[in-house]
């Protein structure tokens, strides 16, 4: 049987890993773009949500649930930062917001959520000290959490290759053939045509444009995007959990919340794009202003200008119903398409590899798959210099000088780290950035940058001009000054 | 893990912390001199134009030039050097440092400490410039290194954002170096850099410079393809229907250096206005027997300054260490009028003062005054751009009688 997975995004990354567990199943990823992890999945709120606020009865309720509950252990498994640092949605003292509060409360409870509860004006100060002083009371959310959510993807796909699983990146699908109410083949942009006894469409905001190629039809896709602002370390110590506001009509509101390195995420807006804008993930003058006043007003102080330290946006994909879209076709019936990943679709995601794989596949197939026997289940553990004590990173440099050379001073990473993830597919300045936080910090590779380049160019045996900083027109050098 | 004392640790291979390590062995000090990259020298390796030294060396010197002649002397003076260091946490309260390198771990423990950090460029994503996020956008250093030291253009037509020297000598560099500069942008109403490198730079290239403008979008699928310019107001907000677009492949970055200090601002006292380390006029810092010198107290116009600060940096961190400082104290330094940026920010009655500051806005005509000394120095024509030096002769503290502030101010 060969299962054809299209998107390298967190979920069909997962799917993937689950597919390379399984006996007489040859699983392949096909990823458009130049590395896994690059789409809606790296530009997100990288929470792991407690799940009260989806509504009860909703997939997307039961799915982030579900996945919420599977995190620690496949975080564990993949080597990737999961911290529990728990959630506050906050609120003033005035009665819309108290029955809002006691509304999520509900909804969380049915929806099967432990350890939620309200917390008064004193503990919330405990918790949050630098909170501002307006608000007086916050629903806490101990299941909630923060994690690396490209890392996720990424060390999914290196543990499916490890299991025999085949991955295609830079070659965007570019159609296919449908017979007898079947896909037999996908065909991608080089001219290569993949055989196929089942095809799973994760593709993120295209999976409306990707099932079309098919003949297919699903709802239509809305995206909605969302700007954040990333600030320095130096003000990691003024949040210690997720802050919400009280939700809105467009979504969670914008939030402040610790990242898993250190740092303070910022944002999101929430603005409704035109379906067409697919790649539009440009920031905006007014998205980033309303991002710093905002965070300014649930943590005054924070949005100061010389602690920003970078700017992005996202996009999320939806659909008029609101909820995940994972189906399989009525007509091209071995065709599953999981589109409509929108919050809290990082969440949800091991709970949607587990449901594609586990029950809609075998359903499709009409066969039960045996578990291989052997299986490397665990990414082996690659050390990060930061995350170290001295005299272990002593015993490593006696053992190879290369951990001693720091190239990343900002978040401390080796020559080393950069090399391994090289080695582990990463090809361009992003890919290392994303796999080693290399580049990531408050100089924004200012000093690193050239090393970086000089170093993807050594091991990848390119010229220097040849080095991308991720998509092939994003060329960083020009020739030579002189031969 | 090894553990080495020695009398003076300093942090920083570039011309402040070179200069604080020769001078500190020329009082008798053993000094270990930590860089990060695999050569010393700093950012001067890649400063291949001339204009350096004049005040330093008396003659005018390339960047490497003046680096050569003060690793010369660090070689004279057997100061231990380690390249391709890294410094992981420095313990204030014991004078310890705990250092990476490809050759094992180190910990230092130091009689005194300097750090001569120097200062990082602000980056692309600390300005929030609205738009793509696409390649080819870069600060004018990191272009410098690309095109002087990897011999690598960053592109084929350029927009710079800023006027501060690098900026102005990068413009200048890529055209020479085949590169097409469109423009030289600048948010406030006059150049960020020295007036000789506006002149020599940009107008004796033909490469325009427009005042009070700055980017307001960028663009580009992959790689950068058009920049937005709009002209701003005196808050600096773009003005409706000022914009216009120059479709450049690349763009670079001269929007101010920033004092590389983080790493010991939960220790060491800064300075809001200079945005680096506060020290008094031997260059200590709040913490005795730490001291600190060059870019990372504040930007200075010249290597010359930074080296003669290093150099102050150097011996009275080595008098600290050998036990021959005096005991003193230190009155702060407080601004007044239109003084910006300035150097130092405590002063030891019993040395003398060099006072570096910078005028907030363009003055055809002033005069510094320094009330509790009863000093004035008249100046003409001064801008931000360009600092003002004024030395104070320690004789001259006399007259402090007891003042518990000494003011720096410059009116009209």
């Amino acid at each position: 049987m060969q299962i054809v997975v299209i998107g390298g995004g967190i979920c069909g990354s997962l799917i993937v890993r689950e597919l390379s567990h399984l006996q007489d199943v040859s699983a392949i990823l096909i990823e458009g773009k130049s590395d896994v992890g690059q789409g809606v999945t790296k530009a997100n709120s990288a929470i792991v949500h407690g799940g009260y606020d989806d509504p009860h009865g909703t997939m997307r309720a039961s799915l982030c649930v579900r996945g919420n509950g599977m995190f620690p252990q496949l975080c564990e498994e993949l080597n990737v930062p999961f911290k529990r640092t728990g959630s506050l949605v906050v609120a003033k003292d005035a009665s819309d917001e108290i029955e809002q509060i006691e509304n999520l409360l509900a909804n969380g409870k049915k929806n099967g959520i432990e350890g939620l509860r309200i917390v008064g004006a004193e503990e919330l100060r405990r918790i949050e000290p630098h909170l501002s002083d307006e608000y007086a009371f916050a629903l806490h959310c101990s299941s909630a959490g923060i994690t690396e959510p490209w890392m996720i993807a990424i060390a999914a796909v290196n543990l499916a290759t490890m299991n025999g699983a085949r991955v295609i990146t830079g070659n965007p699908v570019k159609g296919g053939k449908v017979c007898e109410g079947r896909v037999k083949e996908v065909w991608l942009e080089s001219g290569m045509r993949i055989p196929a006894d089942c095809v799973i469409n994760a593709t993120g905001v295209h999976f409306q444009e990707v099932a079309s190629l098919f003949g297919i039809e699903t709802p239509p896709v809305s995206l909605r995007r969302g700007e954040y602002i990333i600030l320095d370390k130096l003000v990691g110590d003024m949040v210690k959990t997720v802050i919400f506001p009280v939700p809105t009509e467009e979504g969670k509101g914008k939030l402040v919340l610790p990242t898993v390195d250190g740092g303070v995420l910022i944002g999101p807006t929430s603005e409704e794009l035109d379906s067409h804008a697919l790649e539009d993930v440009s920031t905006t003058d007014r998205g980033l202003r309303e991002v710093l006043s905002s965070a300014d007003s649930l943590v005054p102080g924070i949005s100061r200008f010389n602690w920003v330290v970078r700017s992005f946006a996202g996009l999320r994909p939806d659909t008029e119903e609101r909820d995940f879209f994972i189906k399989t076709d009525n007509e091209v019936k071995n065709f599953i398409t999981v589109g409509s990943i929108r919050s809290p679709g990082l969440t949800a995601a091991p709970a949607i590899a587990e449901l594609v794989v586990d029950e809609m596949i075998t359903d499709v197939l009409n066969t039960s798959f045996k578990k291989k026997e052997r299986v490397v289940s665990r990414l082996p553990r690659t050390e990060r210099i930061n995350e170290l004590p001295f005299s272990k990173i002593a015993e490593m440099i006696d053992d190879d000088p290369l951990h001693g050379k720091i190239v990343c001073q900002c978040n401390e990473v080796s020559e080393r780290e950069i090399i391994n993830a090289i080695r582990e597919g990463a090809t361009t300045v992003d890919g290392v950035k994303f796999r080693t936080r290399a580049g990531f910090g408050r100089c924004q590779a200012s000093f690193c940058g050239w090393r970086i380049v000089q170093i993807l160019s050594r091991e990848l045996g390119i010229e220097l001009s040849e080095v991308r900083m991720n998509e092939k027109e994003a060329w960083i050098l020009d020739g030579k000054v002189r031969p | 893990m090894r553990n080495i004392r020695t009398d003076v640790l300093v942090i920083g291979g570039g011309a402040g912390g070179m200069a604080a390590a020769v001078s500190a062995a020329k009082e008798g000090a053993h000094v270990i001199l930590l860089e990060r990259e695999d050569t010393i020298g700093g950012v001067l390796n890649q400063c291949i134009h001339n204009g350096f030294g004049l005040q330093f060396y008396q003659q005018e010197l390339t960047g490497p030039e003046f680096s050569y002649k003060l690793e010369n002397e660090l070689k004279e003076k057997d100061v231990h050097v380690v390249c391709g260091s890294y410094v992981r946490h420095v313990d204030f309260a014991s004078s310890t440092a705990y250092v990476l390198s490809s050759s094992g771990v180190q910990k230092i423990e130091a009689g005194a400490i300097v750090i001569a950090t120097g200062a990082r460029e602000r980056p692309f994503g600390a300005l929030l410039i609205p738009g793509d996020r696409p390649a080819g956008i870069l600060p004018a250093g990191l272009a410098q290194r690309y095109v002087n030291l990897e011999n690598h253009l960053p592109g084929k037509r350029a927009l710079i954002l800023g006027s501060g020297d690098i900026g102005l000598i990068m413009a200048r560099r890529l055209t020479l170096e085949g590169m097409e500069v469109v423009a030289v942008v600048e948010r406030m109403p006059f150049p960020g850099g020295l007036t000789r490198n506006v002149v020599q730079c940009l107008e004796d290239f033909g490469i325009p410079l427009h005042l009070s403008h700055t980017v307001t979008q960028v663009r580009g699928k992959g790689r950068l393809e058009r920049v937005e310019v709009s002209q701003v107001d005196k808050e600096f907000n773009p003005v409706p229907g000022t914009a216009k677009h120059f479709d450049v492949d690349t763009l670079i970055l001269s929007a101010g250096l920033i004092p590389h200090i983080e790493d010991y601002v939960r220790d060491l006292s800064t300075d809001p206005v200079n945005k680096g380390l506060s020290v008094s006029n031997t260059c200590e810092t709040t913490v005795r027997g730490t001291f600190a010198a060059g870019n990372n107290v504040a930007i200075f116009d010249l290597v010359d300054y930074v080296a003669a600060e290093g150099w102050i940096a150097g011996r009275h961190a080595a008098f600290r260490a050998l036990g021959k400082a005096r005991e003193s104290v230190r009155i702060p330094v407080v601004r007044k009028g239109m003084v910006g940026a300035l150097v130092p920010n405590m002063v030891d009655p019993q040395e003398h003062l060099r006072i570096y500051l910078r005028v907030k806005t363009p003055m055809d005509k002033g005069k510094i005054v320094l009330e509790e000394l009863g000093i004035e120095k008249d100046f003409v024509y001064a801008v931000p751009s360009e600092m003002i030096q004024l030395v104070v002769n320690r004789d001259k503290f006399e007259k402090m009688n007891g003042a518990d502030s000494l003011t720096v101010e410059v009116l009209p």
